[in-house]
């Protein structure tokens, strides 16, 4: 077996020694400084970005919240707005509806007593017609003169008994 | 050990010229299933009387490192804040040996995370290119193995004693046992300590070891069975070597994850 024969142990050994020396020191001092750079690198960068991703999501919240409310702000001016016309209508509504039963009232008023007029003038009318009505006939018919006055009570006694 | 310099490379030449001769031979002897573990001296070398020849094993050490190093530095070369497909690759590997160091040793682990995330890429960087055609593979050498096995078993006991002095050998004392069996469980305790760095080393190695001669003995039953007989051990082939690139994800994966365990043990021997 080649591995037995103590003739090239010494060489190995040596070139063993030389080369993994060599490389330790390659990699002690170059390589995984290197690498541990990077990946520190990336483990920061990461780190911040994800920093820098927070406070930007901090801050678009903050802006929701700010546009939340003023929607909502304006929402609540509208309604009151809303609420403030409509109040002003109804108000209106109703000055003008009292005003409108005023006159009406007012109306009613003046004609019930425009009638009440009329119907007293008639009245005394009809007394006048009827008395003269009363003296033609008894003229005609018994050909008699009764005096007017005798006639008036007669008609008013009418009068008062229809009444 | 790195001082190459120019007058101690030609010294090393001639000596190690006989030397290199021999084990290219040994190399080009038989045709036996093990002759992909042999090694050559590519280069011979000698400093100090220490044979330190360039062999193929070292090549692919080197090739090892560089491979590593490229996939590493290229992967990361645009440090994108979105990685590519090399970069998360990159990424991927660093990630998954810190998460292994941080759940099987702690934070105070942290400290131990460039030894074991090197010994993880030389590992599976060594197994992986060795499972390419006609390379070789460091990991099926028992003396790497267990050089790699006896630098952790000896970095953690160092550890242990450093950090909790003498006390780091409560943990060969295992809390609720009945006095008379104390004796007994410190012996197994302390042998199972012991044997760490033999079951580390051996488990690589022959893991490596035993794939690669299976696809060396079924290549030469391809051949032997040639163009007619030869499809049915050519499949088991390539299905084989989906296998052994799992196993050889999963043997690095197992050696630094019990690295992580022992050191874990160093660093809090009271659990």
């Amino acid at each position: 077996m080649p591995q037995l024969n103590p003739e090239f142990f010494a060489p190995q050994l040596v070139w063993l020694a030389i080369t993994f020396t060599i490389l330790y020191f390659l990699m002690a001092r170059i390589v995984l400084p290197r690498i541990s750079g990077v990946l520190e690198n990336r483990e920061q960068r990461i780190q911040s970005d994800l920093e820098k991703a927070e406070k930007l999501k901090a801050e678009a919240d903050e802006v929701l919240a700010a546009y939340n409310k003023a929607q909502a702000d304006a929402r609540a001016q509208a309604q009151a707005e809303l609420q403030k016309a409509a109040a002003a209508i109804a108000a209106e509504a109703a000055k003008r509806e009292e005003a409108f039963a005023a006159t009406l009232a007012e109306r009613g008023a003046e004609a019930e007593q425009r009638i009440a007029a009329t119907k007293t003038a008639a009245m005394a009318e009809l007394r006048t017609i009827a008395t003269d009505v009363a003296g033609a006939v008894m003229t005609k018919l018994t050909d008699t003169k009764v005096p007017p006055a005798q006639i008036e009570a007669a008609v008013d006694s009418a009068i008062g008994a229809r009444s | 050990m790195e001082e190459q310099n120019p007058e101690s490379l030609a010294g090393a030449e001639s000596h190690g010229a006989e030397a290199g001769h021999g084990g290219a031979e040994a190399a080009h002897g038989g045709h036996s299933p093990l002759s992909v573990f042999e090694i050559e001296r590519v280069i011979p070398m000698h400093i100090g009387g220490i044979d330190v020849s360039i062999t193929n094993s070292a090549i692919y050490m080197i090739i090892a490192v560089l491979a590593i190093t490229l996939f590493l530095t290229v992967g990361m070369r645009g440090r994108a804040l979105v990685p590519g497909r090399w970069q998360s690759m990159a990424e991927l590997s660093y990630e998954f040996i810190a998460k292994m160091v941080r759940d099987n040793a702690g934070s105070e682990g942290r400290k131990y995370f460039p030894f074991i995330f090197t010994l993880f890429m030389f590992i599976l960087f060594a197994n992986l290119i060795g499972m390419i055609p006609f390379s070789f593979t460091v990991t099926s050498h028992i003396i790497v193995t267990f050089a790699l096995a006896a630098v952790v078993f000896l970095g953690v006991t160092a550890i242990g004693f450093i950090r909790h002095g003498a006390s780091f050998l409560k943990l060969f004392v295992p809390s609720g046992v009945p006095i008379f069996l104390l004796p007994l469980m410190v012996v197994i305790e302390l042998l199972s300590y012991l044997t760490r760095p033999v079951s580390l080393s051996l488990r690589l190695f022959a893991n490596m070891m035993a794939g690669h001669t299976m696809l060396e003995v079924f290549g030469g039953f391809v051949i032997a069975l040639g163009i007619l007989g030869g499809w049915a051990p050519l499949a088991f082939i390539v299905a084989l070597t989906g296998l052994e690139v799992g196993i050889a994800m999963l043997q690095a994966y197992v050696f630094t994850i019990l690295t992580c365990i022992y050191l874990n043990d160093a660093l809090h021997p009271h659990h």
